[in-house]
């Protein structure tokens, strides 16, 4: 589906503003959670990797597989890695336990 | 045209975007955090299923070989212990950036000679970006596991050096927006943004490194968005956006916790402001020390104590003995809490993380500006391995590099003390006022033997 230019201006502008909005409540104990989250989130770009590894090409294919290829490897580390260590740090923060007894 | 599995597909990806935003909206409490992860998974793993369902997709063979290497290269990435999590942080920078570089440059070679202007104005933004990203975030993961030299690296004209690289890859890439079909100039826009991104990070001293991952993570975000816009995908441009902006907020809110503007931190290497006001500092004048059995007593008879840990004690895996510590305190009836500066560690958050590895309950971890109205009344700040974050010159000497950098006020407690190597200047080279006050004590040697004895002298521990 071919997106019109100015649509996707939009898009970025408004989902900067969403970004802004939600990460700025962000709590400072969760920064590095949340920068590792974003990296695996931002690894979406996969999808753009898988569609020019897979497709069908008239020109230049061999270069664009090798190269989507690592890409895709790339991506996929950064999804799996940044998944796994964001909820082993989540894991980790724990409120205080409700007045233990000495 | 769009096919009924064009529409499914768009849908998916709408979906996906949603997840998303939750998965940051939910990440605002360590109570929903969880599910925060739990959503971008599944917006994942909705947008992959998707995109690999579709019917352009013809050639599956590489694509599978690609998805389990990657995996099989992630998992370990996700297991790393926590003192490592920010030159992982660096690595998986580079990792993306690689991602939207190689991506970039296939779909050059793909549509040249015919690239529409604005599609090769943002493929080049996509290139320039990601190339000088993936260099930049390995020479920091580089600095942080310490296989680079840690010290920054600076010459004269060095900015003049790197601004003309800079503006050379634009022109560049401004023939290549006129001229699509002069594929020769392509790998410059590749090649210079590569070396850029090494200089860029030369000059980068340790402390500034939680400034610097966060600028890099907001142009891995920038770079992704771009990419976006070159493979007409929405959900792209979004989570480029959402990291773009993450990634903003972090650099400025580390700015801001170092009282420098972002042009500084790039352009302006710390290490040389401070050779002066190191060299000013050499006359002699005491520090009190004591032994641990003495602090230990002294700790035993506060009601109030307020840990200020810094890298130091990252550096020393000190951690799980401060948890002994803070127990063995809280048993004797003592209120302990801890006072996290922004920029303390090599990360954003990257103490936090650290004392929540060790089991230290989240709401006892205060930032600054909560931690600083309490000291006052506190009995004693304990610093464990940070030094510039509490140094009062930030606060009352207008010749200290570093004046106007908000600190944590250790010197404001009753009693204060500092857990040090030794008395040598730390990495900065900013002389600290405070371990010259009368009511500091120094505790000399390793943060974790430190500690472990002021724990054995406790009578606590695990032992």
């Amino acid at each position: 589906m071919k997106l019109d230019l100015m649509t996707s201006l939009y898009v970025f502008v408004l989902a900067g503003f969403i970004g802004f909005e939600v990460i700025r409540r962000v709590s400072p104990l969760l920064h590095t959670p949340l920068m590792s989250l974003t990296n695996a989130l931002d690894a979406i770009a996969v999808v753009g990797a898988i569609i020019i590894v897979g497709r069908q090409h008239e020109q230049g294919s061999t270069l664009a597989k090798v190269l989507g290829t690592i890409a895709i490897v790339a991506a996929t580390s950064n999804i799996v890695g940044g998944f796994l260590i964001t909820d082993r740090m989540l894991r980790m923060f724990k409120a205080s336990r409700p007045t233990k007894k000495p | 045209m769009t096919s009924p599995s064009d529409t499914l597909l768009q849908v998916t990806y709408l979906v996906a975007t949603v997840l998303f935003v939750l998965s940051l909206k939910w990440l605002s409490s360590p109570a929903t955090a969880r599910r925060g992860v739990f959503a971008g998974e599944l917006g994942m793993l909705l947008a992959v299923a998707g995109t690999l369902l579709h019917r352009e997709i013809v050639d599956y063979k590489w694509i599978a070989v690609a998805l389990v290497l990657g995996a099989i290269i992630g998992v370990p990435l996700g297991k790393v212990a926590m003192t490592k999590v920010p030159q992982r942080t660096a690595l998986s920078h580079a990792f993306g950036a690689l991602c939207v570089t190689l991506v970039g440059t296939s779909e050059f070679y793909l549509q040249t000679p015919n690239v529409p202007p604005f599609t090769m104005a943002v493929l080049s933004l996509e290139v320039i970006l990601g190339s000088l990203t993936f260099t930049g975030s390995l020479m920091a993961a580089g600095k942080l596991q310490e296989i680079l030299p840690q010290r920054p690296i600076t010459y004269k004209g060095q900015n003049i050096v790197n601004l003309g690289l800079l503006a050379v890859a634009v022109a560049v890439a401004a023939i290549l927006v006129a001229h699509p079909e002069r594929k020769e100039l392509f790998p410059l826009i590749l090649a210079i943004p590569l070396i850029f991104g090494v200089m860029m990070i030369i000059p980068i001293g340790g402390a500034d490194m939680p400034t610097v991952i966060s600028l890099l993570n907001s142009y891995a975000g920038l770079s992704a968005a771009a990419m976006g816009f070159v493979v007409d995908s929405n959900l792209l441009i979004i989570a480029g956006a959402l990291d773009g902006a993450s990634g903003f907020i972090l650099s400025v809110n580390m700015s801001k916790a170092m009282n420098r503007s972002f042009t500084n931190v790039l352009f302006g290497a710390f290490g040389q402001q401070q050779a002066a006001g190191a060299a000013a500092a050499q006359d002699a004048r005491t520090v009190r020390s004591a032994t641990p059995e003495e602090a230990a007593a002294i700790l035993e008879a506060a009601s109030k104590v307020v840990i200020v840990p810094g890298y130091g004690m990252a550096v020393a895996q000190a951690q799980h003995k401060v948890r002994e510590l803070y127990d063995s305190l809280t048993k004797r009836g003592v209120d302990v809490k801890f006072g996290i500066h922004p920029v303390a560690g090599r990360m954003p958050g990257h103490m936090n993380v650290l004392l929540a590895e060790a089991d230290i309950p989240y709401d006892k971890l205060l930032e600054m500006d909560d931690i600083n109205s309490e000291l006052p009344q506190t009995d004693v700040a304990l610093v464990i391995g940070a030094n510039d974050v509490t140094n009062p010159a930030a606060r009352n000497d207008s010749k200290s590099p570093i004046y106007g950098m908000p600190i944590i006020d250790v010197d404001k407690a009753r009693t204060a003390m500092v857990i040090k190597r030794s008395m040598a200047a730390g990495f900065a080279g900013i002389d600290n006022p405070l371990y010259y006050i009368d009511k500091t004590l120094m505790l000399f040697g390793d943060a974790k033997a430190v500690v472990g004895a002021l724990v054995r002298s406790l009578g606590g521990g695990h032992e």
